[in-house]
C-alpha cells in the first residue's frame, strides 16, 4: 500500500493507505480524529466538513491521493481552547442537540466567515444550506453564525 | 424511599447497605453518595468498594467538586443536562461545581434507564430531586455532630453548611462521616421558589467536548486491537440468503475475514473503508422477490381495509351511528402518511467484545437494559456478565429503542471472538429501518344544526396502533357520539417506535379535519376548539389530560401570533395537541412565493409544567417543530417488493438551513410537575402548515409529503 504524508492541524504524519481511501477514514481510522463525523458518505450532509487549505471541503469525497501537500484542519485543530469565534457563538447559543452533526456545521461556519467576514442573512442561510442537522437545531445554528460574525 | 412512578425506588435496607471490606472488616454503611478524595488514604479505599451494590449519583471531592452520574441515554434531547440539575438543585451546590458524567447501564443502582416517550424527566423529577435533598440532609447531619449542635440549627448555602454560631464546614469536609450515617426518611424538598438551578437557562454540559471534536460518540468508540465490520442484509424485507461468493471480498486491502451469520454476511476489516469495500465486493444470491409488496399495494391494502371487518372498536362514547344517521350533513374526509426512516445523524452503530469470561459493549442505544438482556439471551450469558457502557447518541427519534445493531455486534465478535465495531452506512441504515408505518385516518363529522354531533375516526396502518390512551386524545370528551376504530395491515417491513409515535400524523389528520369542520360550520377554528374544550369542561369528561390547560395554549399561542389579524400577505394555520403529558399549540405562518407556499415562522405555546432548563427546552420544541415540518412535507420510503428506495440523502430529502422557519416559542407559567419535551412539539405542526397553506392557496392537503402533491397541483396551474 502507498504511504501517504498529510500535515494535519499543523502537524505531519505518515500512514500507509489505499489511494482510493476518503480523507474521512483516514481521520478518523488511522490517525484517531474522530472529530470529523461520517454521515452520508456521497457528499450530501456535510458532517465531514473539514478544511483544505482554508477551503471548507467534504472529507467523504476525497481520496487520500488527491490531498498532496494541502494544509488540513480538522475540529481538532480549529482552536487550542475553544477559543475560535465560531466555537464561541456556538457555546454563547448553547446550539448543539444531539451534537453530532456540529463539527461539520462549525467547520462549514468558520471557511465561510474567512471568506466574508459581514455576511447579510440571506448569505448565511444558503452558506450553511448544505449540512445537515438531523435534530433541527437550524434556528440556532443560524444564530451562532451570525453572532460569530459579529466577534 | 418508595415512589410510585419506579424511577429510583430504594428503601432504607438497601440504601444504607452495609459492606465488609476485604481489609481487616471494617464496617461502612454507605449510601448513594461516594466521596472521593483521591489523594487521602481512607477515600482511596472507598474508591476501590464495589459500588455496584449502592445507589450511586454523586461524589463529592474534598475540593466540594461534585461529580453527579446522568442514569438515562443522552441523544439530544438534553437530559444529561436536566437530570443532574434537579440533583444539585436540591443538593445545594452551585451548578458551576458539578461535573456530570455518563453512567454505564446498571440495574443494581439505577432503574429504568431508558430514552423513550419523553419521560426522562416526569419520572425523575421527584426521585432525582429527594437523591439530592437527602444527600443535603446527611451532611447536615455529620457536620451537626461535629459541631455538637441539632441538626434544625444548620442549614446548606451553595455547597458549605453553617449554623446559627457562624460556623462554616465544606461538603467535602464531611462528606465521609456523612456516608456512614443513616439516611433520614421524608426530607423536605425546596419550595420552587426558592429554586436557584431549576428554571435557569443550563447549557449543555458536553458544550466544550462538541465544539472542539472530542470522543463522544458511539461510533467514536475504540479499543486496542478493535476490528471494524459491516454487514450485508438482505435487500428486501422478507428475503433469504440463498448462498454467496466472498472471493473478491477478501482480496480488499484490509479485510481479515467474511463470514456468515443467520441471512448475513459479516466483512471484518482493519478499517471501516475497507470493510465497506469488502461489502460492496461480495456477490450474494437472495430468495425470490416476486411475492413481497410494494407501496402501491400497501396503499391499496390500507384503503381496502376501512370497510373491512378487521376494524375493531378502540373507544367508543355515545352512538355515532345514530349520530350520522340523524345528522343534516356528514363530512368525510382521509389523510394518508408514508412510511418514514429515522435519518439519525450518526448511524447505527455499536461496539462489541465478546469473551468466555464477559461481554463489553458499547455505544449508542436509547434502551440499554433491554438490549444488554437480548443479548445476555442470546449468547446463554448470566446479564451480569453483560456489561454496556452508553455514549452519547447522534440523534434517537425512536430508532435506537430497538438494539438489532447492537445484537449483531455482539453476535459478530461472538463469531470472531475479536473486539468488533459494527458500522452501517446510511444505505444500511436506511434500508435497515424500523420504520414510522404507513398510515391512513379517515374521519367522518356528523354535523346537525349547525353543531358537530358526532366524530368517527377509522385509522388503518402497517404495525402500528392507535390505543386506548392516544383515542382519548382531544377532540374525545368534547363530542357525545365519539368512536375510533382501527385495523392493521400485516407486513415484513419492520416498523417502530418514530419520534411521537402515531401521534406524529394522528394529530396532523385531527387537527387538520378539525379546521375542515370550522369551515364547513363558517367557523373560526381556534374558536371551534376552544367550544369543543368548554364542553369538555363541562361534561367533567374523564380524561388524562386537562382541558383547562389545553385552552391556556391555545388563547397563548393566539395572542402570541396576533392569530386573525396577520400582516397583508402572511397566511395563518392552527393546531394544537395533548401528548407525552405535554400541551402544544402552534400557530404556523406561510407567505407565497413565486406562487408557492413557503413557511416562514410558527409560533410555539407550550404548558409541561415547570420548566426545568429554559434554554435546553427551546431546542427541544425548535427541533420537534422543523424536523415535523421537513417530514410533513418532504419526506416518504417507498418500497418495490420489498425493497426501500431511498438508501441516502440524494434521494431522501430532509429539511435545511432554507427550508426552516423562525421558531417562537412561549412557555406557560405553571407551578405543575415537569413534563417531557422531546416530542410534543412535532405532532401539531403538520396540521399547522396544512392549515396555513389551505389559507394561503385554497388548496387542502391531504397527503403527505406535502410537497410532492403540491408540485402536482402547481404544475397543472402554471
Ligand atoms: S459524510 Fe461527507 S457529506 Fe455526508
Ligand atoms: S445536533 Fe443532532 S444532527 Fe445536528
Amino acid at each position: 500500500m502507498p504511504t501517504y504524508n498529510l500535515n494535519v492541524n499543523k502537524k505531519n504524519h505518515t500512514v500507509e493507505a489505499d489511494e482510493n481511501m476518503p480523507l474521512l477514514w483516514v481521520l478518523r481510522d488511522l490517525l484517531d480524529l474522530v472529530g470529523t463525523k461520517f454521515g452520508c458518505g456521497i457528499g450530501q450532509c456535510g458532517a465531514c466538513t473539514i478544511h483544505l487549505d482554508g477551503v471548507a471541503s467534504r472529507s467523504c469525497l476525497m481520496p487520500i491521493s488527491s490531498v498532496g501537500d494541502a494544509k488540513i484542519t480538522t475540529i481538532e485543530g480549529l482552536s487550542e481552547d475553544n477559543s475560535h469565534p465560531v466555537q464561541k457563538a456556538w457555546k454563547e447559543v448553547d446550539v448543539p442537540q444531539c451534537g453530532y452533526c456540529q463539527a461539520g456545521q462549525i467547520m462549514t461556519a468558520s471557511a465561510f466567515l474567512e471568506d466574508n467576514p459581514s455576511p447579510s442573512k440571506e448569505e448565511v442561510r444558503s452558506a450553511m444550506h448544505g449540512n445537515i442537522c438531523r435534530c433541527s437545531a437550524y434556528n440556532r445554528i443560524e444564530e451562532a453564525v451570525n453572532l460569530a460574525a459579529k466577534m | 424511599m418508595e415512589t410510585t412512578n419506579n424511577t429510583i425506588s430504594f428503601n432504607r435496607r438497601s440504601f444504607i447497605k452495609t459492606v465488609g471490606l476485604s481489609t481487616g472488616g471494617l464496617m461502612i454503611g454507605f449510601t448513594l453518595f461516594e466521596a472521593c478524595k483521591p489523594d487521602s488514604k481512607v477515600l482511596l479505599d472507598l474508591e476501590t468498594l464495589n459500588y455496584k451494590d449502592f445507589n450511586a449519583f454523586i461524589k463529592i471531592a474534598d475540593n466540594g467538586m461534585v461529580t453527579i452520574y446522568s442514569k438515562n441515554p443522552e441523544i439530544g434531547q438534553g437530559v444529561k443536562t436536566s437530570m443532574p440539575m434537579l440533583i444539585a438543585e436540591e443538593l445545594d451546590v452551585p451548578w458551576e461545581h458539578v461535573l456530570v458524567k455518563q453512567a454505564d447501564l446498571d440495574t443494581t443502582k439505577y432503574k429504568g434507564q431508558v430514552a423513550g416517550g419523553s419521560q426522562s424527566i416526569r419520572s425523575s423529577w421527584m426521585p432525582l430531586r429527594q437523591t439530592g435533598a437527602t444527600a443535603r440532609q446527611m451532611l447536615i447531619n455529620a457536620a451537626a455532630i461535629k459541631w455538637g449542635v441539632d441538626p434544625s440549627e444548620c442549614y446548606t448555602e451553595e455547597g458549605i453548611i453553617k449554623n446559627s454560631r457562624n460556623e462554616k464546614l465544606s461538603y467535602g469536609a464531611v462528606v465521609s462521616e456523612a456516608a456512614l450515617l443513616e439516611v433520614p426518611e421524608n426530607v423536605k424538598l425546596k419550595d420552587p421558589k426558592d429554586f436557584k438551578i431549576i428554571g435557569k437557562d443550563i447549557k449543555n454540559v458536553d458544550i466544550d467536548k462538541i465544539i472542539s471534536g472530542k470522543p463522544l460518540f458511539g461510533l467514536d468508540y475504540k479499543v486496542e486491537g478493535m476490528v471494524y465490520a459491516v454487514s450485508l442484509r438482505p435487500p428486501a424485507f422478507g428475503q433469504k440468503l440463498v448462498s454467496f461468493d466472498d472471493t473478491e471480498a477478501r482480496n480488499v486491502n484490509g479485510v481479515t475475514d467474511v463470514f456468515q451469520f443467520g441471512d448475513k454476511v459479516a466483512v471484518l476489516a482493519t478499517n471501516t473503508w475497507a470493510a465497506i469495500n469488502g461489502k460492496k465486493a461480495l456477490i450474494a444470491e437472495w430468495s425470490s422477490d416476486e411475492k413481497l409488496m410494494s407501496t402501491e399495494e400497501h396503499d391499496l391494502e390500507l384503503t381496502n381495509l376501512f370497510d373491512s371487518d378487521k376494524l375493531k372498536a378502540v373507544r367508543s362514547d355515545g352512538n355515532i351511528d345514530r349520530a350520522k344517521n340523524s345528522a343534516d350533513k356528514v363530512i368525510e374526509y382521509t389523510y394518508e402518511a408514508p412510511f418514514l426512516p429515522h435519518s439519525c445523524m450518526e448511524p447505527m452503530n455499536f461496539f462489541a467484545h465478546v469473551t468466555d469470561a464477559k461481554v463489553e459493549l458499547a455505544g449508542p442505544i436509547q434502551t440499554p437494559e433491554g438490549t444488554a438482556r437480548q443479548v445476555a439471551g442470546l449468547l446463554k450469558r448470566d446479564i451480569e456478565t453483560v456489561h454496556l457502557a452508553l455514549t452519547r447518541i447522534g440523534g434517537g427519534f425512536g430508532r435506537r429503542l430497538i438494539g438489532d445493531y447492537a445484537v449483531e455486534a455482539a453476535e459478530i465478535s461472538n463469531i470472531s471472538k475479536k473486539p468488533v465495531k459494527l458500522v452501517y452506512t446510511r444505505e444500511d441504515d436506511m434500508a435497515g429501518g424500523f420504520y414510522r408505518p404507513i398510515v391512513k385516518y379517515k374521519i367522518s363529522a356528523a354535523i346537525k344544526n349547525s353543531k358537530l354531533v358526532g366524530y368517527h375516526l377509522k385509522e388503518t396502518a402497517v404495525g402500528s396502533s392507535i390505543n386506548k390512551s392516544r383515542a382519548s386524545y382531544f377532540p374525545a370528551g368534547c363530542i357525545d357520539n365519539y368512536k375510533v376504530e382501527a385495523a392493521q395491515l400485516p407486513s415484513e417491513i419492520t416498523t417502530g417506535p418514530w419520534r411521537a409515535p402515531v401521534c406524529n400524523f394522528l394529530a396532523t389528520a385531527e387537527q387538520t379535519f378539525i379546521d375542515e369542520i370550522a369551515e364547513e360550520l363558517n367557523q373560526d377554528p381556534v374558536k371551534l376548539r376552544l367550544e369543543l374544550l368548554e364542553k369538555a369542561k363541562k361534561n367533567k369528561a374523564d380524561l388524562e389530560w386537562s382541558p383547562e390547560r389545553m385552552i391556556g395554549v391555545i388563547k397563548l399561542a393566539a395572542e402570541k401570533a396576533n392569530w386573525g389579524k396577520s400582516k397583508e400577505g402572511v397566511y395563518q394555520g392552527f393546531s394544537v395537541y395533548y401528548s407525552h403529558n405535554s400541551y402544544v399549540a402552534e400557530v404556523a405562518e406561510v407567505v407565497l412565493k413565486d406562487n408557492k407556499p413557503v413557511v416562514t415562522k410558527v409560533y410555539c405555546a407550550v404548558d409541561c409544567g415547570i420548566v426545568v432548563n429554559p434554554l435546553g427546552a427551546k431546542n427541544q420544541i425548535e427541533g420537534g417543530i422543523i424536523d415535523g415540518i421537513g417530514h410533513a412535507m418532504y419526506g416518504e420510503m417507498r418500497f418495490l417488493k420489498g425493497k426501500p428506495q431511498s438508501l441516502n440523502y440524494d434521494s431522501y430529502r430532509l429539511i435545511r438551513m432554507m427550508e426552516t422557519p423562525l421558531v417562537e416559542t412561549y412557555f406557560v407559567d405553571s407551578n405543575e410537575d415537569p413534563t417531557g419535551l422531546g416530542e410534543p412539539s412535532l405532532p401539531p405542526v403538520g396540521a399547522a402548515i396544512s392549515n396555513a397553506i389551505k389559507a394561503a392557496t385554497g388548496q387542502r392537503y391531504r397527503i403527505q409529503p406535502y410537497l410532492k402533491y403540491m408540485e402536482e397541483v402547481i404544475e397543472v396551474v402554471s
